[in-house]
């Protein structure tokens, strides 16, 4: 999100024109003002509210289309929920072991931040994995999106949460090089944070994709 | 390796594209030469293109505005004269190839890239300055969010020269404008650049939001935010909840066109009418987005120059609320002839006509401000009254078209676009002018010419009603909207007098242009010294005039709405602070510049299939914007001594103003 994050140490060997008691002064009415952290978290929010309506907008049109599936397969001819269940709980996982690696950055602890970062990873791979899988098997089917309204329905809902996650994991991939390389300071920290919201935000959106698209077409 | 794009996409042998391109052209290089000469192109890259001063950014936004506004208004006139010929069967001058194209781009740039930009300029200058803060949250963020907007409008410029534009109407509907029945590159440029620009001003609500609720001036509650400020918020508050829903009817209109997919088509079970719908769910609040600020504006206007408290303020705020509220449960207002139930069109007229509710409590409130004041009659005073002459007759009719019988009558008849003109000039733009003289000098450092401004604005205001009128009558004589040439006696006189009115807007905006030429040149008698040329309330007021780059050496203390007016009676205006701290301050980055212009590269790929073109393009976004994130050297200290001379010095001018007055 954005870069506007002024890490109030950084200056301080930034070989600013200031002296060291000026700094100071400085330091305190930055964080009157330009309690930035604080900012960021609430704006990547906002941003994520945003992202919300975008999935409002796919669920509402799923909702007009889903029963428009032209001669083609409707959901209780495709879905297999085993299936669904088993990437369903990967993702849910996946938020838990992010919550551990947030644990370990407030603690400091590097190699256990990391290490939970990349279970993470490995988490929402499979989760996308299987997604990808899923989509694969349906257009080799004949089943593919250009097929009927539902299908492009359901290929573009799913699939937009699906190029989510992938976003989440690229980021996490860059975060996870940050955090290697410059350790857990407050910059990065945010950073981790807004990485947390979006990531269990993700979470929530699927546990509406599984219920709205996979449960209630299948019963 | 080019895709779709051939030498034959260049339209050397439509004489009127080819003169225009010439002289855009031309301007071009005359620019260039200029900047070369008086080595100037440094300069505007350091403290232009880069900067991240949310005024600077406001002054670019409402550059931009004024350009488009040029663009916008040469289409409209094409499209009044095209009219006024082709009657009695006449073609005219302007194949319906090329008129429909023109009426496109007219309404795409009229609200996409004159009316937002100008009032998101103006909020980015106002606003910040308003609450008593030093930028936005989130500076480079805003810098992006601009030049993602250009980027936009350089799309739709390119369109002109590179292959065609969308012949379907601003609203762009499927079916006919999915591949189909629009198989030309035209819709692919409408897309991109709406979703480009869209994104910028998604991230500008976000931002402005932060802004509002994170930054405000100690001791200013939200219910001491200045009126204008206010109106920006809800404002933001309708983009953050409306733009989603466009970046996503967009991207389904995209998979239609480029992966076959099924949203919007005719056959396998798509459904034009939910794009229809999302248009509109978007839509809607953004036609609020527009006018929220200038009726923000005219609160300001009206105010500081009857020199009293505004009267209402509360109900002013909450008046906005409730419209931004209602504004997200009309949109079906829009076409109530897609045949819903009775009950349902019946729920969304009235609910369209509850708007005229808390609309009309805004106006009693700026017509009490006015009782027993002493209205100055500057400028910004004339845009107002007109303004609340002429957007009562468009609140009315629109009433009128909000009754669902009525509708059917005149859905898409001349008297719609008369009505939606008639708020949207007499109500947005006449706002955004009226700020625009009214904020000039806090932006610029000198007051505009009145003579020519109030020309400007007879001139609008005349030109308005003798262009737009017409439309009404020629709506009840049944004529509908877009049509290319005409064949029915009754209309030609009703077309000849709006393509006279075109005319005389015209000339409104020749005297806005010599006015602008007119203020420069008399820039140093007019100077504004004291910063405060009108006796305003707010704290804009408060800084210099153009404000000092960090806006306040000291967080100003807020007890009171009327911030600054409290401040001059209680004589704690302008008084020097024993000391002062040195101030924390973003670096420019080019980094905004370079996105911006990647995302137009890989929108124009997208257009024409070069798909090497679009990956290359993007990956480039990401590593500029990695490169950003991964920069340490974003920020620096002012030191005290720096300010303290600014400072002084602003003191000094203040008291020569002063002394001047005296």
């Amino acid at each position: 999100m954005s870069t506007t994050v002024l890490n109030p140490q950084v200056p301080a060997h930034q070989a600013q024109r200031h002296s060291a008691p000026a700094h100071a002064v400085a330091h305190a009415h930055e964080h009157e003002h330009h309690d930035t952290g604080g900012n960021t978290l609430f704006g990547f929010w906002l941003y994520l509210m945003t992202d919300c309506l975008l999935f409002a907008s796919a669920f509402a049109t799923y909702a007009v289309l889903f029963m428009n599936t032209a001669g083609g397969p409707s959901g209780q001819d495709i879905f297999e929920l085993d299936y669904v269940l088993v990437e369903t709980f990967a993702l849910l996982f996946s938020s838990i072991t992010y919550g551990f690696a947030m644990l370990a950055a407030q603690r400091q602890n590097r190699s256990a931040t990391l290490t939970w970062l990349a279970v993470t990873f490995a988490l929402g791979a499979v989760f996308i994995g299987m997604e990808v899988n899923e989509f694969h098997h349906l257009i080799v089917e004949g089943f593919g999106p250009q097929r009927s309204a539902f299908l492009t329905a359901f290929f573009s809902l799913v699939g937009m949460h699906g190029l989510h996650v992938t976003a989440g994991l690229i980021w996490m991939l860059v975060l996870m090089l940050e955090v290697s390389k410059r350790g857990l300071g407050n910059k990065t920290r945010i950073r981790l944070n807004c990485l947390s919201l979006f990531w269990h935000f993700l979470d929530i959106v699927w546990i509406c994709v599984f219920t709205v698209v996979y449960l209630m077409g299948t019963v | 390796m080019f895709g779709k794009l051939t030498l034959d996409a260049i339209p050397y042998h439509e004489p009127i594209i080819v003169g225009t391109l010439a002289v855009v052209g031309l301007v071009g290089l005359l620019l260039a030469v200029a900047l070369t000469k008086y080595n100037k192109w440094g300069y505007l890259w350091r403290e232009w293109i880069t900067s991240v001063d949310h005024k600077r950014l406001g002054v670019m936004y409402i550059i931009l505005a004024l350009v488009m506004l040029l663009r916008g208004f040469a289409d409209a006139i094409m499209m009044r004269t095209q009219l006024a010929l082709a009657t009695n069967g006449a073609e005219g001058y302007l194949p319906p190839e090329h008129y429909d194209q023109i009426f496109t781009a007219h309404g795409v740039i009229m609200i996409i890239f004159m009316a937002m930009p100008f009032m998101i300029g103006l909020m980015n200058i106002v606003v910040p300055m308003q609450i008593g803060a030093r930028d936005v949250a989130f500076p480079f963020l805003n810098n992006l969010s601009f030049w993602l907007a250009v980027s936009g409008a350089l799309l739709v410029n390119i369109s002109l020269g590179v292959g065609e534009f969308a012949k379907t109407g601003w609203v762009a509907y499927p079916p006919l404008s999915g591949i189909n029945y629009s198989p030309g590159v035209g819709m692919d440029y409408y897309i991109w650049a709406l979703q480009i620009s869209g994104i910028g001003t998604t991230l500008t609500g976000v931002n402005f939001l932060v802004t509002v609720l994170k930054m405000r001036a100690p001791g200013m509650k939200l219910m001491q935010m200045p009126i204008f400020t206010w109106t920006c918020t809800w404002a933001n508050i309708l983009i953050v909840a409306s733009f989603p829903i466009l970046t996503g009817a967009l991207a389904m209109l995209t998979l239609d066109r480029y992966l076959d997919f099924h949203f919007f088509t005719n056959d396998l079970g798509g459904n034009p009418m939910m794009y229809i719908n999302l248009f509109w769910a978007w839509g809607h609040p953004e036609v609020y987005i527009l006018v929220l600020p200038a009726f923000g504006i005219f609160s300001e206007v009206i105010s500081t120059f009857t020199g009293k408290r505004l009267f209402g303020y509360k109900s002013m705020v909450l008046a906005s609320g409730a419209i931004s509220i209602l504004g997200f449960i009309v949109w079906l207002h829009h076409f109530f002839t897609m045949g819903s139930s009775a009950n349902v069109n019946a729920f969304f007229g009235v609910t369209t006509m509850i708007i005229a509710v808390p609309t009309g409590v805004k106006l009693f409130n700026w017509l009490f401000t006015m009782y027993r004041g002493r209205l100055r009659f500057t400028t910004p005073v004339l845009w107002t009254l007109g303004f609340m002459v002429t957007f009562t007759i468009g609140g009315m009719t629109g009433v009128l078209l909000s009754i669902p019988g009525a509708d059917y009558v005149l859905h898409n008849s001349l008297f719609l676009i008369a009505h939606f003109h008639n708020t949207i000039i007499g109500g947005a733009v006449f706002g955004y002018l009226a700020g625009f003289a009214y904020w000039f000098p806090k932006a610029m450092g000198y007051t505009l010419d009145e003579k020519w401004g109030k020309r400007a604005f007879w001139c609008w205001q005349i030109g308005f009603y003798c262009a737009f009128l017409p439309l009404y009558v020629l709506g009840f004589l049944g004529m509908t909207r877009r049509l290319n040439h005409s064949d029915n006696p009754d209309w030609n006189i009703w077309l000849y007098i709006a393509c006279v009115g075109a005319f005389i807007i015209a000339l409104g905006i020749a005297c806005q242009l010599i006015q602008l030429v007119v203020s420069y040149r008399k820039r140093e008698e007019n100077r504004d010294l004291s910063g405060d040329p009108w006796n305003g309330h707010t704290l804009e007021w408060a800084s210099a005039s153009p404000p000092q780059f960090y806006n306040f050496a000291i967080d100003p203390r807020v007890e009171d709405i009327d911030a600054f007016t409290d401040m001059k009676e209680k004589g704690h205006a302008y008084q020097r602070p024993e000391t002062y701290a040195p101030i924390h301050m973003p670096k420019n980055t080019g980094v905004g510049f370079v996105m911006g212009m990647l995302l137009t590269v890989a929108g124009f790929g997208a257009v024409w299939h070069i798909w090497w073109l679009v990956i290359a393009a993007l990956a480039g976004t990401l590593v500029a914007f990695l490169v950003r994130c991964y920069d340490n050297d974003v920020d620096y200290y002012v030191q005290p001594d720096e300010i303290e001379r600014i400072e002084d010095a602003h003191r000094t001018n203040v008291q020569l103003a002063n002394a001047m007055k005296a």
